[in-house]
């Protein structure tokens, strides 16, 4: 038990990691490095492998080709209970016949650790739920579970950390603590974290680096800053957020930003940016980016003018505008409710403004509507 | 006047309402009242009888007496095949319970040639007449020139509690997650300790339920032991053998004995079943 593979430790590396059941590839030449005391988050939709990788590096999948190392340490068939990766599981996976102290124990006593007293009371400590050691499961709330998996899990000290849909079955408000916890839980315990989710908002409140997955592939890797603000495909740019792409062309270059044609109106966008392959691109804006002002009023930056309100959602923080535009497209519009002047009105003749450093250009072949319809997955991915 | 009318129309309209009211009400409770009645007479018969102060036959009421209660052995030979028949059912359990319970891990676990196959033929002797079953259990043993007797009626007893027992385990196999055996695997238990210490734990109730099922049928089973175990008599066997004659008052004490605590055990199963939900 007490073999190299256990005592393993540095950043997780798969390198040209494949998984095929029968004819359909869950996951497809995956590479990638997670360093060591990172929180790194796996996101993506239902069915695009994350789970999968997930599970081939706990141990409980086999990669049908390419190599998993932990340090300098190959780990790739090496079996679970030989590597010092802990899960916290979708449903949790309480024992359902242990104590909760018990099945905090349970790695520790696997290992052959006898005194195991002092470890388990100061892990219920730091979940906060040290009177709950002599109860079973079932008599647990699901979130009390859900820190007691947690718990369960980095009692062991494990050099890597996996948590599967860990908030899932959490309501919104409970989810919303909890990711603020195990944040701070990760930082208290300096694991290394890998939080697979199809929850945006919850990858980008926790994860120091993001890699969006998309049909057994990353899509793109990055801070969560760097994948909303510029994304490199239509499908990061819808699954992060949303976006309003708008199909236009490369007419030229002034200095360090490059010029496009949006049906007839130009704007300008960084170079820094573009994606694209070639002349034919989307541009991309997010929706609170754009500014709405009546015809008359003078507008700077970019500019697209001829816009009419079709629709106006007031919700509260801000207010939601579907504009028309003269090609037949929607555009979206967060607008702050912060400045005090009355919402404009259905049927407003319109400009929409916005900072020209606020533009990306994606490539013009892309599916515009890649990510966007996405259903919200059910618990039991794959 | 008008006091009068809406009398009139208060009167009238309950009486039909309340009785088909009172029927919806308490249908279910009637017909349940009936079904019990129907299933608990014979117990309550017998019970009652048990108390009766008999010679040889124990038809008409002759008198309470506890004599019976006190001497249940007193007639002769009820409790030798008491024990036979308590014997027979703790091999026969013992036996069908281990091999059935591989069994069940076997299918409800893994896939092999032939699974689909298994789980088919499993059923088969809980489908087949006991008639039938105990006759050609007979010719085989008769075939293989082994005469009837103690070892022969514990080997056709496995035969059909096997099935139980298989299909009782691998339901509670099937219910088992199995992300618990992965999470046992994923905190550093090996394949065997996986097994000990979250399989088994967790599978063992399925288990316990087989061996009672198996126990309960072994004991009370009387066609495929009548063909099967000779010279040998188990209370079963005793019970239709006496029916000719006159059945004994001790074989009602026995047969309310092993009533009562079979309802004990499952009482007390409730109760531990309850206390743990609660502490």
């Amino acid at each position: 038990m007490s073999d190299s593979a256990n005592s393993a430790r540095g950043d997780l590396k798969l390198t040209s990691v494949t998984k095929s059941y029968g004819d359909f590839t869950a996951v497809d030449d995956l590479s990638l490095t997670i360093p060591e005391g990172s929180f790194f988050a796996l996101l993506g939709p239902s069915g695009c492998g994350k789970t999968t990788t997930l599970r081939m590096v706990a141990g409980l999948e086999e990669p049908t080709v390419g190599s998993i190392h932990l340090g300098s340490t190959d780990i790739t068939y090496t079996k679970p209970y030989q590597r010092p990766i802990n899960t916290v599981f979708q449903n949790y996976a309480l024992f359902p016949h242990l104590t909760i102290f018990e099945n905090i124990a349970f790695g520790l006593r696997r290992r052959g650790i006898k005194d195991v007293d002092e470890s388990v009371n100061k892990v219920l400590n730091l979940v906060e739920l040290p009177h709950l050691a002599q109860r079973k499961p079932t008599q647990l709330s699901g979130g009390q579970q859900q820190r007691i998996a947690l718990a369960r899990a980095i009692v062991n000290r494990p050099a890597l950390l996996l948590l599967d849909e860990p908030l899932g079955a959490l309501d919104l408000k409970l989810r919303r603590q909890m990711q603020i916890e195990l944040k701070w839980i990760q930082k208290e315990v300096g694991l290394t974290f890998v939080h697979v989710t199809h929850d945006q908002e919850e990858a980008m409140t926790m994860a120091d680096t993001i890699a969006v997955m998309n049909e057994g592939k990353i899509e793109q890797m990055g801070s969560p800053a760097d994948l909303y603000d510029n994304p490199k495909t239509a499908f990061v740019a819808n699954f992060l957020g949303q976006s309003n792409l708008i199909k236009g062309s490369l007419v030229g270059t002034d200095g360090d930003s490059l010029v496009a044609d949006l049906f007839g109106q130009k704007i300008s966008l960084p170079r820094s940016r573009s994606h694209a392959a070639d002349a034919s691109i989307y541009a991309g804006i997010r929706p609170e980016k754009f500014r709405i002002s009546l015809l008359q009023t003078p507008t700077s930056g970019n500019v697209l003018s001829g816009g009419k309100i079709e629709d106006v959602s007031y919700i509260g923080v801000s207010t939601q505008y579907q504009v028309m535009m003269p090609w037949g497209q929607e555009l979206m519009v967060f607008e702050q409710n912060d400045d005090g002047v009355a919402p404009f009105r259905i049927g407003d003749p319109v400009n929409i403004s916005w900072e020209p450093i606020f533009t990306f250009a994606l490539r013009g072949d892309e599916d515009a509507e890649a990510g966007t319809e996405v259903v919200p997955e059910d618990l039991d991915e794959e | 006047m008008t006091s009068q009318n809406r009398e009139s129309i208060v009167s009238k309209r309950p009486l039909g309402a309340s009785i088909s009211r009172w029927f919806g009400k308490n249908l279910i409770r009637v017909y349940m009242a009936l079904a019990f009645t129907y299933l608990f007479i014979p117990v309550v018969y017998t019970f009652v009888f048990s108390f009766n102060d008999s010679g040889k036959s124990n038809i008409t009421w002759q008198g309470f007496t506890f004599d019976k209660w006190l001497y249940p052995c007193g007639a002769p030979r009820v409790c030798e095949a008491l024990g036979n028949s308590i014997k027979i059912g703790l091999l026969s359990t013992i036996f069908s319970t281990i091999l059935g319970t591989l069994i069940a891990f076997a299918i409800g676990r893994y896939a092999f040639r032939g699974r689909s196959a298994s789980n088919l033929l499993i059923f088969l002797p809980m489908a087949t007449p006991e008639i039938v079953l105990g006759a050609s259990i007979l010719s085989l043993f008769l075939v293989l020139q082994i005469s009837p007797g103690f070892w022969p009626t514990v080997i056709a007893h496995v035969v059909f509690c096997v099935s139980f027992v298989v299909v009782t385990v691998k339901a509670r196999i099937a219910s088992l997650d199995p992300r618990l055996e992965q999470a046992a695997m994923d905190l550093y238990a090996n394949e065997f300790q996986t097994f000990r210490r979250v399989t088994l734990p967790l599978v063992a109730p399925g288990i316990a339920a087989a061996a009672l099922l198996a126990f309960s049928l072994s004991f009370d089973d009387f066609i495929i032991t009548n063909f099967n175990s000779g010279n040998v008599t188990t209370f079963p066997k005793f019970i239709y053998g006496a029916a000719a004659r006159g059945i004994p008052a001790q074989a009602n004490v026995i047969a309310s004995a092993v009533f009562f605590l079979a309802l004990a055990l499952v009482i007390v199963g409730q109760v531990v079943s309850r206390k743990r939900k609660v502490s």
